[in-house]
C-alpha cells in the first residue's frame, strides 16, 4: 500500500516535472522554444548552444564565488586577521582571457555562418524558363495597426492572416506604410523590421500544419513600438500543404470574378457597398495599397481586428467603436448605425470565405 | 566663506546651495536630484507592472502606457542613473586623487543646473498632458508622427540635460589629468577614479552625436527640417544609428562607474588589495574603447545586411572578454580575504552573479541570428534590467551606503540597510528572471496589454509582485535615510574601519577645502599602506600648511540653465503662439548674456588663510 | 592670482597660456572640448553625406547646380588667412607684445567677419533660388552642417570682440593670456572644419 502510494507520488512528480518543463516551453503557436520551421530551428540551436556556453561560465563563477564566500568570512577568520595583499597573477589573467576567447569563438563561428545563411535571399528573384518566379514571394505592408499581404505573382492580396504553403522557403518583401513596425512570427523564425524608406527581404520556412495548433493558426506580432495599439497589432498565419495552398489561391483568385448581382444581394452586402467599400475590398484580386484591410477571407479568420474573438457580437462592437478597442487606428466608427444594419453587415462579413 | 561655523537663516543656506561651486555640495545636489527622479521613474515602473498584472487590464490607457514607458526609460537613464553616478564622481573622485576641487568648479555647477532644468523640462510635460510617447529610443518615424508636443519635450529636455553631462565629463577628465596629488600616478589611482576617467572620456565622445541627433529631431518637429521624413528624401535609419552610437557607449558610461564602486567596496570589505589591479584598469579602458564599436547590435533586425550583422556580432561578443576579466578579478579579490558582510558588501557580492546573468544574456543577444528572435521581446527587457538594475542600481545602492558617512558624517542604519537589500534583491530577480521566458514565449516589449490564453499570465503576475518588493525596498531606504538624518550620530574619518583610499583619511564630511595639506601618495591604496606602516592617520602631507586658493560661488550657472529652460518653451511653441519666438530669443539671450557676464567679470577666487586652516586642524585635536 | 603683477618680455614665461594652474586646466579642457566638437562635426558630415542630393520625388536642386566654387574659394581664403593672422597674434602674445597681438587679432576678426558676410550672402542666394531649409532632406542637412560651422564662426567673432574690448587697457597678464590662446585654438579648429566642408561639401559636390 505504502509502496503504491510512493509510486503514485513518483509518477505524479514526474508528470509535474514534465508539465513544468512543457510550460517552460510556452505555447506551440507562438513560442520560440518550439520552432516550427528551419529558420526558427537554426535560431533555436543557437539559443541552446549559447545557453550551454553561458551556463558553463555561470557555473564556474558560482563555484568560485560560493567557495570564496564560505571560506573567507571575517566571522570565521577573526576580526584582527590581515590577509596577504596579493597583487595578482599573470597566469590567471591569461587563463581567464584566453578561455573566454575560445568560448566566444565557439559561438562566433556558427553565428557568422547562420547570419549569412539566414540573410541569403538570392533565390528570391530566381525564375524558371518561362520567366515565373520559382519561389513564393509575399509582399508585406505594415500599417497602423494591421498587416497587408500581397502575393504579387498570384495577383491576390489579403490582410491580417498570412496563408503560406508548408515545406518550402517563402520569401518576404517588407515595408511599412506609415511608421516603422516589425514583422515577427515567433514560432517560425526571427523578425525583420518593416522600415518606411526601404524594402527589407528575408525568408522563412513553415514546417508544421497550423491545423494541428490550438487555434489553427500561428501567432504573428508587431515587435516595434508603433503607437498606442502596438500591443494589438497581431496577425495570424495559416500553413498548409502545397496542394491545399494552391486550392486556396485558386479560390482567392476566383473572388475577383464574382459580379455583383443587384437583385440577389442581401441587405448586408448592400449596406456594405454603401458604407464600407470605400476602404475595404471584398475581392482578393488586386494589389497592396488599400485604405483598410481586405475582407475577402473575413469569414475564414481567426480573429477580428487581429485580436478580438471571431464572432458577430465582437464584430458589431468593433464596427460601432473601433477606437475603443484599438486606440489610434484609422477606421472610422459607425456608432450611429442601427442594430439591425449592424447585424446584417456582420452576417454578410462572416459569410465571406474562400475556404468554406 | 570662512570655515568658522555660524548660524545662518534658511535664505542664506538656500543661496549657498544655489550658488555653490564646492564639488561635494554639487555632488550631493546631483544625488538629491537624481534620487527624486529615481523615485519618479520607480513609480512609473510600478504603474507599468500594475497594468501588466493581468491580461486585458485597463489600469492605464494605451496612449498613457506608452508615455509612461517612455518617461520611465528616459528618466531612469538620463535623470536618475547618470546624475546619481555623476554625483558620486563629484563627491568622491577629487577626494580619491587628493584634489581640493574639480578643475572647473563653475562649470561643475553649470553641469548640475543644466541637468536639473533639462530633467524638469522633460517632466513638465506631464503638466501639459503632452508627454513623450515613442519610447526612450524615440525611433524617428514614430517620433516624427507623434502628435502634440510630447516628443518636443524629449528633444529639448534631453538636449539641455545632455549638455550638462558633457560639461561634467570634460571637467572630470581635466581634473584627473591635471590635479592628482603628488605621487598619485595613473597606476596608483583608485579604480573608481579610473572608471570616472574612462566614463568621462566616453561622455566626451558619445554625447555630441546625441546632441546632433536631438537637433535633427528638434529641427524636423519644430523648424521644418526633413532629416527623417522619407517623403522629402530623409532617412529614419540615420536616427537609429546616431541614437545608438550614443546609446551604446551610454550603457558603459553607466556601468563603468558602478564597476568602480564595487572595485572599492570589495577590497575594503575583503580587507585585501584589488586582485589584478593593472588588468582591471586595462579591462576598463578596453571596455570603454569597444563600447564605441558595437552600436549596430541594437539594429540587427533593421536590415543592415549579413556582413554588418556578422561584424557587429563578433565585436559585441568581444566585450565579454574584458568584462569576464573583471568578474574573475573581483572573485579573486575576495578569495583569501577577510570578508565582512556589511550592507555595501552585500550589494557587491549579489552584484557579481546578477551581473553575470545580464552579461551572458548580452552575449546571447549579440549573436545576430538569435537576436532576430529575441530582439524587442521581454528577453531584452530582462537582459538590460539585469545589467542596469543588477549592475548600475545595485552599484548606486551600494555606493549610497558606502559613502553616506563620508558625505554626511553619519552612518545609514545597517539592519535597515540589509532589509532594503533583501527586499530589493529578491524583488529584482522575481521581476526580471521570469521575463527571459516571457521573451521566449513570444511576448514583445512595449505592449500596453496582452490577450488572455497566450500562457503569459502567471509570469506577469510574478514579475509584478517582484516589482512591488523592489518598491518596498526603496521605501525602507527612504525611511532609513530619514531616521539616520534625524539621529545624526557623528562618525570619524574612517567609519568602516578598513579604509584604503584617500577619502577615508580626512574628516566625514570633509572640510570645504578637503585637504588642509595636499597628501603625498606612496602607492595604490595609500591610506592602507600608511596604516600598515604604523601611521594611524593614514595620511602623509606633501606640503606645509599654507594659504589655499578657492573659487567663489556664483548664481550665474543657474541663470544660464534657466535661460535654456525658458528658451525651450519658446522653441516648442514658436509655430503656434505669438510669444513663442520672442520667448526663445529671450531665453537664449539670458543664457548668452550670463555667459558674457561670466567672461567679462574677473573672478579670481579667494584664499583660505593659513591661520584659519591651522585653527581647523587644532579644533580637531590632531592633524588630518 | 595677481592681476597687477607686471611683466617684461624677459620675465614673461615661455608658455604663458599654461603658466598658471587655472590656465593649464583651461588648456587641457579646451583641447578635450575640441575633441567633442570633432565628433559633433563628424556626425553632421556623415549625415550630410547620407542625405546629399536627396529630396522629394522630382527634386531639382543638386550640388552641381547649386554651388559656385569662386565664391566659396574666396571664403576659404579669408578663413585660412585669418587662421594665419591668429598665429601671428599668438606669436606676439608669446613675445609679450600686446599692441601687435591686438592688431593681428583685430585683423583676424575682420577676416572672419568677411567670411560670415559672404556666407550670409551665399545662403540668401540659395533661399532665393528656392533651396530653403525645409525644401528637402538635402537642404536640411546642408544648412545644418554649414550653418553650424557658420554659427561657430559667429560665436568666435563675438568672443574675440568681447575679449579685445574687455582687455583693451589691461595689457597682457597670465590671466588673460590663456584666454587669447584658447580663442586661437578655437579659431584654428573652425578653420580646419571649414577645410573639410570645402572639400566634402563644395569640391566633391561640384566635381564628384
Amino acid at each position: 500500500m505504502m509502496m503504491k502510494g510512493l509510486k503514485k507520488w513518483r509518477l505524479f512528480s514526474l508528470l509535474a516535472a514534465v508539465t513544468v518543463f512543457l510550460a517552460g516551453c510556452g505555447q506551440e503557436q507562438l513560442s520560440i522554444l518550439l520552432p516550427a520551421g528551419q529558420v526558427g530551428k537554426d535560431q533555436f540551436n543557437l539559443l541552446i548552444l549559447s545557453s550551454v556556453i553561458m551556463l558553463i561560465v555561470i557555473i564556474v563563477v558560482v563555484i568560485i564565488y560560493v567557495i570564496a564566500l564560505i571560506r573567507f568570512r571575517r566571522s570565521k577568520l577573526g576580526e584582527d586577521h590581515i590577509p596577504k595583499q596579493t597583487e595578482g597573477s599573470h597566469i590567471l589573467e591569461l587563463v581567464w582571457t584566453v578561455v573566454p576567447i575560445l568560448l566566444i569563438l565557439v559561438l562566433a563561428v556558427p553565428t557568422v555562418y547562420y547570419t549569412y545563411k539566414l540573410g541569403n535571399v538570392t533565390a528570391m528573384d530566381a525564375v524558371d524558363e518561362e520567366g515565373n518566379t520559382e519561389n513564393l514571394v509575399v509582399d508585406v505592408t505594415a500599417k497602423l495597426f494591421w498587416w497587408e499581404f500581397e502575393y504579387p505573382e498570384l495577383g491576390i492580396v489579403t490582410a491580417q492572416e498570412l496563408v503560406v504553403p508548408m515545406d518550402e522557403k517563402v520569401y518576404f518583401n517588407l515595408i511599412a506604410a506609415d511608421v516603422k513596425h516589425s514583422f515577427w512570427i515567433p514560432a517560425v523564425g526571427g523578425k525583420l523590421d518593416t522600415n518606411v524608406e526601404n524594402v527589407n527581404k528575408f525568408y522563412l520556412s513553415f514546417e508544421k500544419d497550423s491545423k494541428d495548433l490550438k487555434d489553427g493558426v500561428f501567432y504573428g506580432k508587431c515587435a516595434e513600438l508603433c503607437g498606442p495599439s502596438h500591443a494589438l497589432m497581431d496577425f495570424k498565419v495559416k500553413t498548409m500543404p502545397r496542394a491545399e495552398f494552391d486550392t486556396w489561391v485558386t479560390a482567392m483568385q476566383a473572388t475577383g470574378e464574382e459580379t455583383t448581382d443587384v437583385a440577389a444581394v442581401g441587405q448586408g452586402e448592400e449596406l456594405f457597398q454603401q458604407s464600407c467599400i470605400a476602404c475595404h475590398a471584398t475581392s482578393a484580386v488586386g494589389e497592396t495599397g488599400a485604405i483598410g484591410p481586405n475582407l475577402a477571407t473575413f469569414g475564414d479568420r481567426n480573429r477580428i481586428a487581429g485580436f478580438m474573438d471571431h464572432d458577430k457580437e465582437s464584430l458589431k462592437e468593433w464596427i460601432k467603436d473601433p477606437q475603443k478597442y484599438k486606440p489610434g487606428n484609422k477606421m472610422q466608427s459607425f456608432g450611429d448605425m442601427s442594430d439591425e444594419d449592424l447585424d446584417a453587415i456582420a452576417e454578410y462579413l462572416m459569410g465571406l470565405s474562400v475556404e468554406k | 566663506m570662512s570655515s568658522v561655523a555660524q548660524k545662518r537663516g534658511f535664505g542664506a543656506t538656500l543661496w549657498d546651495w544655489l550658488t555653490t561651486v564646492d564639488h561635494k555640495k554639487i555632488g550631493i545636489l546631483y544625488l538629491l536630484g537624481g534620487g527624486i527622479f529615481f523615485v519618479i521613474g520607480g513609480i512609473e515602473a510600478l504603474i507599468i507592472r500594475i497594468q501588466l498584472l493581468k491580461p486585458n487590464n485597463d489600469f492605464v490607457s494605451a496612449g498613457l502606457f506608452n508615455e509612461i514607458i517612455t518617461m520611465h526609460g528616459t528618466t531612469m537613464i538620463f535623470l536618475a542613473a547618470m546624475p546619481i553616478l555623476i554625483g558620486f564622481m563629484n563627491v568622491v573622485m577629487p577626494l580619491q586623487i587628493g584634489a581640493r576641487d574639480v578643475a572647473f568648479p563653475f562649470l561643475n555647477s553649470l553641469g548640475f543646473w543644466m541637468f536639473f532644468f533639462g530633467g524638469l523640462f522633460l517632466n513638465v510635460s506631464w503638466l501639459f498632458g503632452q508627454v513623450p510617447d515613442a519610447g526612450w529610443t524615440s525611433y524617428a518615424s514614430l517620433s516624427i508622427a507623434s502628435e502634440g508636443h510630447g516628443i518636443d519635450f524629449y528633444a529639448i529636455g534631453l538636449q539641455i540635460a545632455g549638455g550638462g553631462t558633457l560639461i561634467g565629463g570634460i571637467n572630470f577628465l581635466v581634473t584627473i589629468i591635471t590635479m592628482r596629488a603628488p605621487g598619485m600616478t595613473y597606476m596608483r589611482m583608485p579604480l573608481f577614479s579610473w572608471t570616472t576617467l574612462v566614463a568621462s572620456a566616453m561622455i566626451l565622445f558619445a554625447f555630441p552625436p546625441l546632441t546632433v541627433g536631438l537637433f535633427f529631431l528638434t529641427f524636423d518637429r519644430m523648424f521644418g527640417g526633413n532629416f527623417f521624413d522619407h517623403t522629402m528624401g530623409g532617412n529614419t535609419i540615420i536616427w537609429e544609428h546616431i541614437f545608438w552610437i550614443f546609446g551604446h557607449p551610454e550603457v558603459y558610461i553607466l556601468i563603468l562607474p558602478a564597476f568602480g564602486i564595487f572595485s572599492e567596496i570589495i577590497p575594503m570589505f575583503s580587507r585585501k588589495r584589488l586582485f589584478g589591479y593593472a588588468a582591471m584598469v586595462f579591462a576598463t579602458v578596453l571596455i570603454g574603447f569597444l563600447g564605441f564599436m558595437v552600436w549596430a547590435h541594437h539594429m540587427f533586425t533593421v536590415g543592415l545586411g549579413p556582413t554588418a550583422n556578422a561584424i557587429f556580432s563578433v565585436s559585441t561578443m568581444a566585450i565579454a572578454i574584458p568584462t569576464g576579466v573583471k568578474i574573475f578579478n573581483w572573485l579573486l579579490t575576495m578569495w583569501g580575504g577577510s570578508i565582512k558582510m556589511t550592507t555595501p558588501m552585500l550589494y557587491a557580492i549579489s552584484f557579481i552573479p546578477s551581473f553575470v546573468m545580464g552579461g551572458v544574456t548580452g552575449v546571447m543577444l549579440g549573436s545576430a541570428p538569435l537576436d532576430y528572435q529575441l530582439h524587442d521581446t521581454y528577453f531584452v527587457i530582462a537582459h538590460f534590467h539585469y545589467v542596469i538594475v543588477g549592475g548600475v542600481v545595485l552599484g548606486i545602492l551600494a555606493g549610497t551606503h558606502y559613502w553616506w558617512p563620508k558625505m554626511f558624517g553619519t552612518m545609514l542604519n545597517e539592519p535597515l540597510g540589509k532589509i532594503t537589500f533583501a527586499l530589493f534583491l529578491i524583488g529584482f530577480h522575481m521581476t526580471f528572471l521570469i521575463q527571459h521566458w516571457l521573451g521566449f514565449w513570444g511576448m514583445p516589449r512595449r505592449v500596453f496589454t496582452f490577450m488572455d490564453g497566450q500562457g503569459w499570465n502567471l509570469a506577469n503576475v510574478i514579475s509584478s509582485v517582484g516589482a512591488l518588493l523592489m518598491g518596498l525596498g526603496i521605501l525602507v531606504l527612504i525611511i532609513n535615510i530619514i531616521i539616520t538624518s534625524v539621529k545624526n550620530v557623528r562618525v570619524g574619518n574612517d567609519p568602516w574601519g578598513d579604509g584604503r583610499t584617500l577619502e577615508w583619511a580626512i574628516e566625514s564630511p570633509p572640510k570645504f577645502y578637503n585637504f588642509a595639506q595636499t597628501p603625498l601618495v606612496r602607492g595604490l591604496d595609500t591610506v592602507w599602506i600608511e596604516k600598515m606602516e604604523g601611521n594611524k592617520s593614514g595620511f602623509t602631507a606633501a606640503e606645509p600648511v599654507q594659504d589655499i586658493h578657492m573659487p567663489n560661488g556664483s548664481i550665474i550657472p543657474m541663470i544660464m540653465s534657466f535661460g535654456l529652460f525658458i528658451g525651450g518653451f519658446g522653441a516648442m511653441f514658436h509655430a503656434e503662439e505669438a510669444w513663442g519666438l520672442p520667448l526663445l530669443i529671450f531665453g537664449l539671450f539670458v543664457t548668452f548674456a550670463s555667459m558674457a557676464t561670466r567672461s567679462l567679470k574677473d573672478d579670481l577666487g579667494y584664499y583660505v588663510k593659513k591661520a584659519d586652516i591651522e585653527r581647523d586642524l587644532k579644533q580637531k585635536g590632531g592633524r588630518n | 592670482m595677481d592681476l597687477n603683477k607686471k611683466f617684461t618680455p624677459e620675465t614673461w614665461p615661455d608658455h604663458p597660456e599654461r603658466a598658471t594652474h587655472e590656465a593649464k586646466n583651461k588648456f587641457v579642457g579646451f583641447w578635450l572640448f575640441l575633441g567633442g566638437e570633432t565628433v559633433l562635426f563628424a556626425t553632421l558630415f556623415a549625415t550630410y553625406i547620407a542625405l546629399k542630393n536627396k529630396g522629394p520625388a522630382g527634386y531639382e536642386h543638386t550640388t552641381q547646380e547649386l554651388f559656385e566654387l569662386p565664391l566659396v574659394f574666396v571664403m576659404t581664403m579669408l578663413l585660412l588667412t585669418s587662421s594665419l593672422t591668429s598665429v601671428y597674434a599668438m606669436y606676439h602674445m608669446k613675445n609679450f607684445n600686446f599692441k601687435k597681438m591686438q592688431l593681428w587679432l583685430a585683423i583676424t576678426a575682420l577676416l572672419g567677419l568677411g567670411f560670415i558676410g559672404l556666407e550670409v550672402y551665399e545662403f540668401v542666394h540659395y533661399v532665393k533660388e528656392g533651396f530653403t531649409f525645409d525644401s528637402s532632406a538635402f537642404s536640411s542637412a546642408f544648412f545644418t552642417l554649414v550653418g553650424t560651422h557658420g554659427f561657430h564662426v559667429a560665436i568666435g567673432l563675438v568672443w574675440i570682440t568681447l575679449l579685445l574690448i574687455r582687455n583693451a587697457k589691461r595689457g597682457l597678464n597670465l590671466y588673460n593670456a590663456s584666454k587669447y590662446y584658447t580663442f586661437s585654438l578655437y579659431w584654428h579648429f573652425i578653420d580646419v572644419v571649414w577645410v573639410f566642408i570645402f572639400t566634402v561639401v563644395y569640391l566633391m559636390g561640384v566635381i564628384g
